[in-house]
């Protein structure tokens, strides 16, 4: 650029002063709620305000309800048929945009690839959409003969009322051998696509999880909570527990099958990635079937490292804490290796994320990796206790939004509840210092005087990019062009453009090779459109 | 070249909307006026007494049975004097959406010069379930679909409250676009000072009580004969009264942008007249 500023000429106030300056004096007031600057405190973590709804006029990175339910939780499972109640585009822009890769095993039982949907039209919305409902689940189910059929409900079906759950237990009971259950999901609901990743898992909670008993092979049985296998993620991290001796008994929910649901109550320990996405379920597999669960991160290598660690640590077996640190120290040297060529590139560059619930917090750890700062983050649908860590979750006001959404009430199983270890196992174990379901948010690993904002807006957005110049931004397609018009390169980490996995140790790896080739490609520095250096234009005739 | 009046009746549900006008374009028939009357209401029962009988394929069922293949002959029927009659219809109670409904229905006829100057209409008359319920019951008001608003009412409390709420309706159409209310059509229910305290409610509104209708078992026997009083018994007194009503609103002038009542006011308007006789 033509005209370099440096980040330092801005103190974080005078920034978050210039962001807000543009607002009328209500909308500042409630957008610097969201935005704030990082204090560090040693003993207590400042509070952001989050999740609540973003004020009209904004254009904000969130998506609706229906995305969160459809697009995110049940997207990538692959043997249920995922059939969306309503109008085509609906379906059409919630169909595999998160690039979530699947293997069809060895059934060959994958219906990702299929976009299924009822086509609602105007007649339709007025006669009501139930009759043509039931055509396509009967044809979904003669079609395929699925285990399992799922139910979306778009805007329109909410606003005339067509009673899905109904259609959906009356195909369920005239089938008798393919679970049709249906969400509740409309677009409208809630503050954000938050609201559609709750409606969704109560449903697989209440539907799918324990329907099948049957005791599966293998030792040291887990479940991975909040991982969608986005570009392969989650193949990268079933290598890693393979090769760990890990048996994962259900991912929630990339590459997952219905199956895997169903047999989710008979895992030892429930690992959660996506905090914001799935806590609360990892909640009701504790009270209902007494699996105990801690947060991992496999997004970076230390921080998959220490994940693992803390597997082997919670199961406290000799064998299984030798062959995780086989695996690490096998691991770890084609890691060491690209840092080493690559970190001299990288160290001392500033990035920005503004992406997911949990996502903006787990990819700090490879840019630290890197050497880079993170300078500016929040999350587009994360909650406070996402921010802050999960201490605020009493504190947190339950508004008119949060009673929209279905809260699941769940007890002990009084057949399949068991404790997976006894109180005096647990004590030693949280004695030794280790966290079950525990989670400090992003917000302690953010340094003093960085900004922390929440539902960033395209116009706080190219403020920011504007004033602090970071080297490169994350976030998700909707801002990836008017940022990269800005002549800052932008890495979607919703659906990482065209890359990936980047969880694990082969995914830290592939995420170096990526964030080197976007902050040191020169093809920036040639952003200048041709009127920036000749404001005249000119021309000629062709028989000139 | 005459000019098309675009009329819309609203009301309180079971005021007497649908018997109102169809008496009362009866009586512009008999005048010689050319009128085409939609019925607005998914009961499809607004025409019944032009047409001498539920005889009416709605726009939407033909709509659902031709596809998009509908000729205008298949959804309007000749009626009494030389009416056109067109039913809206809609969904069985308790699903779709009826408001989507008559906004379909009413494009429906645009699109198939239902209102094209060769039909040389003189009214078209809209007969619109119950209060106004939503954006699509409000159709017939937006986009200048309909420009004189009548309300029927009577001295009942509902029926008052009703038609005021209907004015706000009408208020916030008039300030964007062309509709703008006719008067209160008083549909009698025999309530002490009936006729004092709807004159009053349309002075306060901004507006006239364009006819006082008189109860009349008549209007009751001609239904039940599905007619209109006026082909029913032509000489009854009660069809005079339907003529003067449809002179009334042929010769009407008066077209303001209502001012709806406080809810205080209306219930001071009911106190001050429902009690004056107790007095």
């Amino acid at each position: 650029m033509a005209t370099q500023s440096k980040p330092a000429q801005w103190t974080p106030a005078e920034v978050k002063e210039e962001m807000l300056k543009k607002y009328p004096p209500k909308v500042a007031r409630k957008r610097a709620s969201s935005i704030l600057i990082n204090e560090a405190l040693s003993n207590t973590t400042p509070e952001i305000q989050a999740n609540v709804r973003t004020i009209p006029g904004i254009i904000t990175m969130r998506g609706c309800t229906y995305a969160g339910c459809k697009g995110v939780i049940m997207g990538p499972t692959r043997d249920i048929v995922n059939l969306v109640h309503g109008p085509i585009g609906c379906s059409f822009y919630a169909w595999l945009t998160r690039r979530n890769q699947t293997d069809a095993g060895e059934t060959g039982e994958n219906y990702m690839t299929y976009a299924f949907s009822t086509d609602m039209q105007d007649s339709d919305v007025i006669f009501g959409g139930e009759k043509k409902l039931k055509a396509a689940i009967q044809e979904a189910y003669d079609l395929f003969h699925p285990k399992g059929i799922a139910v979306f409900a778009t805007c329109p079906v909410g606003l005339i009322g067509d009673d899905i759950h109904a259609v959906a237990k009356e195909m369920k009971d005239k089938f008798g051998d393919c679970n049709v259950f249906a969400f509740s999901c409309e677009g409208y609901k809630g503050v954000s696509q938050s609201a559609g990743h709750h409606i969704a898992n109560n449903q697989v909670f209440k539907h799918l999880v324990g329907q099948n008993d049957e005791k599966k092979p293998g030792e040291y049985k887990i479940n991975l909570l909040g991982e969608y296998n986005i570009g392969g993620d989650g193949f990268e991290i079933d290598r890693i527990l393979k090769l760990c001796g890990i048996t994962n008994i259900a991912t929630f929910s990339g590459n997952s099958t219905y199956d895997q649901f169903a047999s989710a109550h008979t895992a030892d320990l429930s690992c959660v990635m996506c905090h914001r996405s799935i806590n609360y379920v990892a909640d009701m597999l504790e009270t209902k079937y007494g699996i105990p669960w801690i947060k991992v991160n496999f997004i970076g290598a230390e921080a998959t490292a220490k994940s693992l660690r803390k597997i082997g640590q919670y199961f406290g077996d000799k064998t299984l804490i030798d062959r995780i640190e086989a695996v690490i120290a096998a691991e770890m040297p084609a890691v060491k290796a690209a840092l080493e060529d690559i970190k001299p590139r990288t160290e001392g560059k500033t990035a920005m994320l503004f992406v997911g619930g949990s996502r903006a917090h787990h990819y700090m750890e490879l840019f630290n990796e890197l050497g880079m700062k993170t300078v500016s983050t929040g999350y587009e649908f994360g909650h406070r206790d996402d921010y802050e860590g999960r201490e605020v979750i009493p504190g947190l006001k339950v508004d008119a939004d949060s009673r929209n959404i279905e809260e699941i009430e769940v007890e002990a199983d009084p057949e399949r509840f068991a404790p997976r270890k006894s109180e005096e196992e647990m004590k030693a174990l949280t004695d030794s210092g280790f966290e079950f379901k525990d989670y400090k948010g992003l917000i302690p690993d953010m340094d003093k005087g960085t900004l922390v904002i929440d539902d960033l807006n395209q116009y706080e957005a190219e403020k920011l990019v504007e004033m602090i110049k970071p080297d490169i931004f994350c976030a998700g397609i909707k801002e990836k062009y008017s940022i990269q018009k800005l002549g800052i390169p932008l890495k979607q980490l919703h659906s990482y453009d065209y890359g990936g996995p980047y969880a694990g140790f082969q995914g830290a790896v592939n995420f170096y090779k990526e964030i080197d080739r976007l902050v040191n490609s020169k093809v920036w520095g040639f952003m200048k459109a041709p009127w920036q250096e000749n404001p005249e234009l000119s021309a000629t005739y062709v028989w000139e | 070249m005459k000019k098309m009046r675009k009329v819309a009746i609203y009301g309180k549900g079971g005021i007497g909307k649908s018997t109102t006008t169809q008496n009362t374009v009866a009586g512009l028939a008999e005048m010689g006026r050319k009128v085409m009357v939609v019925g607005c209401d998914p009961k499809a029962d607004s025409t019944r007494l032009l047409l001498g009988g539920l005889a009416q394929k709605s726009v939407l069922d033909t709509l659902r049975d031709e596809g998009e293949n509908v000729e205008l002959e298949d959804i309007r029927k000749a009626g009494f004097g030389g009416t056109w009659n067109v039913e809206s219809g809609g969904p069985e109670p308790g699903v779709g959406c009826a408001g989507r409904g008559i906004i379909t229905s009413i494009n429906m006829l645009e699109s198939l010069g239902a209102y094209h100057e060769s039909e040389d209409l003189d009214y078209a008359f809209y007969d619109v379930l119950g209060d106004v319920v939503c954006g699509g019951f409000a159709m017939p008001i937006r986009d200048g679909k309909a420009e004189e608003i009548y309300i029927v009412c009577s001295g009942e409390m509902m029926a008052m409250y009703a038609a005021n709420n209907i004015c706000k309706g009408i208020m916030k159409y008039a300030q964007s676009g062309t509709v703008r209310l006719g008067g209160l059509i008083c549909n009698s229910r025999k309530v002490d000072n009936e006729k004092e305290m709807i004159e009053e409610l349309a002075r306060q509104i901004g507006t006239q009580m364009i006819y006082f209708v008189p109860r009349d078992n008549m209007v009751q026997r001609a239904e039940i004969n599905r007619k209109t009083v006026i082909e029913f018994d032509p000489k009854a007194e009660q069809a005079d009264h339907y003529r003067n009503l449809a002179k009334a609103i042929d010769t009407n002038e008066m077209f303001v942008t209502p001012k709806p009542l406080e809810i205080d006011a209306l219930e001071k308007l009911l106190m001050d007249f429902g009690l004056m006789e107790a007095v």
